[in-house]
């Protein structure tokens, strides 16, 4: 099939973007849509130009590296996929395709589609860890959880860290991202013990990275791959306001 | 956000109960409405209580102003192709201009009710009451104060529609269950205030008009 695109090329964080306009003839229905860039960059590469950089690792929908806008929306139109599990079989013969970074004062565009994310790492960094001492693997079944708990703890953990959420925001807020990695941790007996330092710092640290406030538009959840829920975020204010009024 | 939201909310309940006595018959409704309004006047309870609302309106917006300023910083640069509204409802993404047209309403409501019933000079009823009831009722003959008490009243339900599971979710209510009663529950608040609201000025604009 053949396919129009609109790429947002930005030589680095300084300089403005524009879309540039490209035609590929011989795109595959099967093709995912990175693959569909790959075709791109080389015909841009054998006429001389320069390819267009995005950001990818995985290609298999787990890593969360790859995201883009794909017309006006994180990761294209069908919901809970990465863009690297899209498919050229959701568009049609002679669409016009737009691609634009995803875009956030805390997402730095590196060049082209690439931002960077690392705001995202120094929110992790800030507490999204269980302090244990090193030493030998303790006996598994010495802290009980049961399944409910392990199930639910996992449904937050499924978070790959892409950023839609941010960028699907009005707000640009990272509140689902942030909220899905306390959740986690407070849902099991080992990193429960710290839910009251670890909300106080991830969030403030959130706000410091400047990212926007939650409104409760729930945009995040319909936009994430992994479909986190915006429950979390409840939990998340619930913790947060419990650290702060309550304990000490 | 979340407290002085519900709390204007909750305030809504009392000032639309208040206010359905002006759909009793008129002379019954004009004595009953005059000394209602001026039991409130003079009770000092009620009088803090209104302290504290007109410090939650207060509070509201400047929230309300920095979450527009924080939002503007956040966001960076704009999309040049943007198709994000397919999820999230319109009014989500608006409460900021909805409320700017409730507080717009706000100010035309205090000036024309509020400061004429303490501050300006009133006739006063068989009772010897201020009569609050003729003031309103004599507003409402005009077409164009009926459409705009309207407009203003449909934004704040949309408004609600958004707030009140929104607030909810701020204060930290996680549960599932919960959620989806406090969901429920917040459309058929939203709902009702809308409805109660916007009779009032239809019912005395086509009662005066017959
Ligand atoms: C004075 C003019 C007003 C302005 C400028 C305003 C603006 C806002 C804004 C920007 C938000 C936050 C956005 C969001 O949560 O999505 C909000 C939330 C809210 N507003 Fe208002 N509002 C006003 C009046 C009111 C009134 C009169 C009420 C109630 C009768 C009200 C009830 C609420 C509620 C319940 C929330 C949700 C709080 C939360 O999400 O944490 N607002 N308002
Ligand atoms: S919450 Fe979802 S959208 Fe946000 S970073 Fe995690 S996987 Fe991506
Ligand atoms: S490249 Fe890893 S999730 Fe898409």
């Amino acid at each position: 099939m053949k396919i129009n695109l609109k790429i947002w090329r930005q030589r680095d964080s300084q300089s403005k973007g524009e879309f540039k306009e490209y035609h590929l003839d011989e795109v595959s229905r099967d093709m995912s849509f990175l693959e569909m860039l790959d075709t791109l960059n080389i015909k841009l590469i054998k006429q001389g130009e320069n390819p267009v950089e995005f950001d990818h690792d995985c290609r298999e929908g787990i890593c969360g590296q790859c995201g883009v806008m794909i017309n006006g929306i994180a990761h294209g139109p069908l919901k809970n996929t990465t863009t690297c599990q899209l498919h050229m079989r959701s568009f049609n013969d002679g669409d016009t395709i737009y691609v634009e970074p995803f875009k956030a004062a805390a997402f730095p565009i590196v060049r082209d589609l690439k931002v960077n994310r690392s705001a995202l790492d120094h929110i992790i960094a800030a507490g999204g860890y269980v302090s244990v001492d090193t030493g030998q693997a303790p006996e598994a079944n010495s802290i009980p959880v049961t399944f409910e708990q392990a199930e639910s703890a996992f449904d937050a953990a499924a978070c790959i860290g892409c950023g839609a959420c941010v960028a699907s925001c009005k707000n640009s807020s990272a509140a689902l991202f942030t909220s899905a990695k306390i959740s986690h941790l407070a849902q099991l007996p080992q990193g429960d013990k710290e839910t009251s330092t670890r909300v106080i710092s991830m969030v403030n640290q959130m706000d410091e990275e400047g990212f926007g406030h939650c409104t409760n538009t729930e945009a995040c959840q319909v936009e994430c791959p992994e479909d986190i829920s915006v429950l979390n975020i409840a939990r998340m204010n619930y913790e947060y306001n419990r650290a702060r009024v309550v304990k000490k | 956000m979340a407290i002085t939201g519900l709390f204007l909310s909750f305030f809504l309940i009392i000032h639309l109960l208040g206010n359905l006595q002006l759909l009793l018959p008129a002379e019954e409704a004009q004595l009953q409405y005059n000394s209602y309004s001026r039991l409130l006047g003079g009770n000092i309870l009620v009088k803090l209580v209104a302290y504290v609302l007109y410090l939650c309106i207060i509070l509201h917006t400047l929230d309300a102003i920095y979450l527009s300023y924080k939002r503007k910083k956040a966001n960076g640069i704009s999309y040049s192709y943007d198709r994000r509204g397919r999820a999230s409802t319109w009014y989500s993404r608006n409460m900021m201009a909805l409320g700017i047209i409730i507080f717009v309403f706000l100010v035309i409501h205090f000036k024309d009710f509020w400061y004429h019933y303490k501050f300006g000079e009133l006739p006063l009823d068989a009772n010897g009451n201020k009569d609050l009831y003729t003031l309103v009722v004599v507003a409402f003959e005009e077409l164009w104060y009926v459409i705009l008490y309207i407009i203003a009243i449909l934004a704040l339900g949309y408004h609600l529609l958004h707030g009140v599971f929104s607030a909810h979710r701020t204060i930290g209510l996680y549960h599932p269950m919960y959620n989806s009663m406090v969901q429920v529950l917040g459309v058929v608040f939203a709902v009702a205030i809308t409805v109660g609201y916007i009779v009032i000025p239809l019912y005395l604009y086509f009662n005066l008009q017959l």
